[in-house]
C-alpha cells in the first residue's frame, strides 16, 4: 500500500531542494547591476561544457566488464552523432537513436 | 496562435519529443510501483527535474528517509546551481515571471534559452516564458500519458531513457559546429573523464563541474578571443 503522507513529504523535499538549488545563483548574484567579466565568460562558455558533461552523466553507468552490455550504448551514441552531423535535426537524431536503443536492449542484446 | 507563441513553439520542438519520451518513461515506472497516474502528473508539476524524478521512483518505492532524499537531491541536482549563473542577465527584467523562470530551469530549458536568439520584432520576455511553459507542459503531459498507459496494460518501455542521452549528445554535436564552443566542450569532456576515472560514476559530476567553472573563470578571456560575444 502507498504511504500517502510519506510520499508527499518526499515530493516536498525534492521539490523545495531543487528550487533552492536553481534559485541560489540568482539570490547570490542577482542584485548586482553589472556582472564581472569572469561571469560573462561563464555565461557563454559554461553551457557547451555542461552539455558535454551531461552526456557523460547519462552514460556513467555503462558496464564495461560484462560481455557486450556496453555495445547498445556505444552503437546508438555513435548513431546519434553521425546522424546529427549529417541531417542536423534534433528530433530525428533523438527518435532514431532512442528507438534503435530500445530495439537493441529488448531484442538484439536481451 | 500569436507570433510570439509560434516562434516559442518552434524553438521547443526538439525538446517536445524528448520530454514526451522521458515523461512517458517516468509515468510508466511510477505506475509499476503502484502509484495512480495522477501522482506522475503531480510530481512532474511540482518537482520538474528529469533524472531526479527517475531516482524518486526508487526513493518512493523504498520509503526512503527524508534526510536521504535531501542528500540525493543535492547530489543529483547540484549541477543546477551552475545554470542560473548564465541566466541572471537574461531573467533580470522578467517581473512576475521571474520566480517561474527560475523554477522551470531544467537542463533542456536551460540549453534552449541559452541558444535562442529572439528576433527584435517579438517580445523576448514573453517568448522565453512561453518556451519554459511549453517544455513544462510536455513533461507533465508525457508523465500523465506514461502513467495512464502503465495503469491500462503492458508496454515494454525498456531503454526509453536513452532519449535523455540522445538529446544532450545531439546538442553537443550541434554546438561543436561553432568553433567558439569547441574549447569549452573539450574542457567538459576532459574534466568528466578525469573525475569519472578518479571518483567513479556516482560522484564525478559535481567535482567535474566545479573544475570546469574554475578553468573558465581563470582562462575565459583567452577562450573567447576571436569569438563573438552573445551578451553585451
Amino acid at each position: 500500500m502507498i504511504d500517502i503522507a510519506h510520499s508527499l513529504a518526499i515530493i516536498a523535499v525534492v521539490s523545495i531542494t531543487t528550487f533552492a538549488l536553481r534559485a541560489a545563483p540568482f539570490v547570490i548574484f542577482g542584485s548586482k547591476k553589472k556582472l564581472s567579466s569572469g561571469f560573462t565568460h561563464l555565461s557563454t562558455c559554461l553551457p557547451p561544457a555542461i552539455m558535454a558533461t551531461l552526456v557523460f552523466y547519462c552514460l556513467r553507468n555503462i558496464d564495461w566488464y560484462i560481455g557486450g552490455k556496453w555495445l547498445p550504448e556505444i552503437i546508438c551514441a555513435l548513431l546519434v552523432v553521425i546522424l546529427h552531423s549529417w541531417r542536423k535535426n534534433i528530433l530525428l537524431s533523438v527518435a532514431v537513436g532512442t528507438i534503435s536503443y530500445m530495439l537493441m536492449v529488448q531484442w538484439l542484446f536481451a | 496562435m500569436s507570433k510570439n507563441l509560434k516562434f516559442a513553439f518552434r524553438q521547443t520542438i526538439p525538446v517536445l519529443m524528448g520530454y514526451l519520451f522521458i515523461g512517458v518513461a517516468f509515468g510508466l515506472m511510477l505506475s509499476d510501483i503502484g502509484y495512480h497516474f495522477l501522482w506522475a502528473g503531480f510530481i512532474s508539476i511540482v518537482v520538474y527535474a528529469g533524472s531526479m524524478q527517475y531516482l524518486m521512483v526508487t526513493l518512493l518505492s523504498g520509503g526512503a528517509s527524508l534526510l536521504f532524499v535531501l542528500m540525493m537531491t543535492l547530489f543529483v541536482n547540484g549541477r543546477h546551481v551552475f545554470y542560473g549563473i548564465s541566466m541572471i542577465e537574461k531573467f533580470r527584467d522578467m517581473g512576475k515571471r521571474y520566480p517561474y523562470m527560475i523554477f522551470s530551469l531544467t537542463d533542456e530549458t536551460y540549453s534552449l534559452l541559452g541558444r535562442t536568439q529572439v528576433p527584435a520584432t517579438l517580445d523576448e520576455q514573453k517568448v522565453l516564458f512561453q518556451i519554459s511553459m511549453l517544455n513544462h507542459s510536455y513533461w507533465v503531459i508525457g508523465s500523465l500519458l506514461g502513467g495512464l498507459v502503465g495503469q491500462l496494460g503492458a508496454f515494454n518501455s525498456t531503454g526509453i531513457e536513452f532519449s535523455m542521452t540522445a538529446i544532450f549528445l545531439a546538442i553537443v554535436v550541434e554546438q561543436w559546429g561553432e568553433k567558439k564552443n569547441r574549447i569549452p566542450i573539450l574542457i567538459g569532456i576532459g574534466c568528466s573523464l578525469c573525475f569519472l576515472l578518479i571518483l567513479g560514476a556516482e560522484q564525478f559530476i559535481l567535482p567535474s563541474l566545479s573544475l570546469t567553472v574554475l578553468i573558465i573563470l581563470l582562462f575565459g578571456n583567452k577562450m573567447r578571443k576571436g569569438g563573438e560575444e552573445v551578451y553585451d
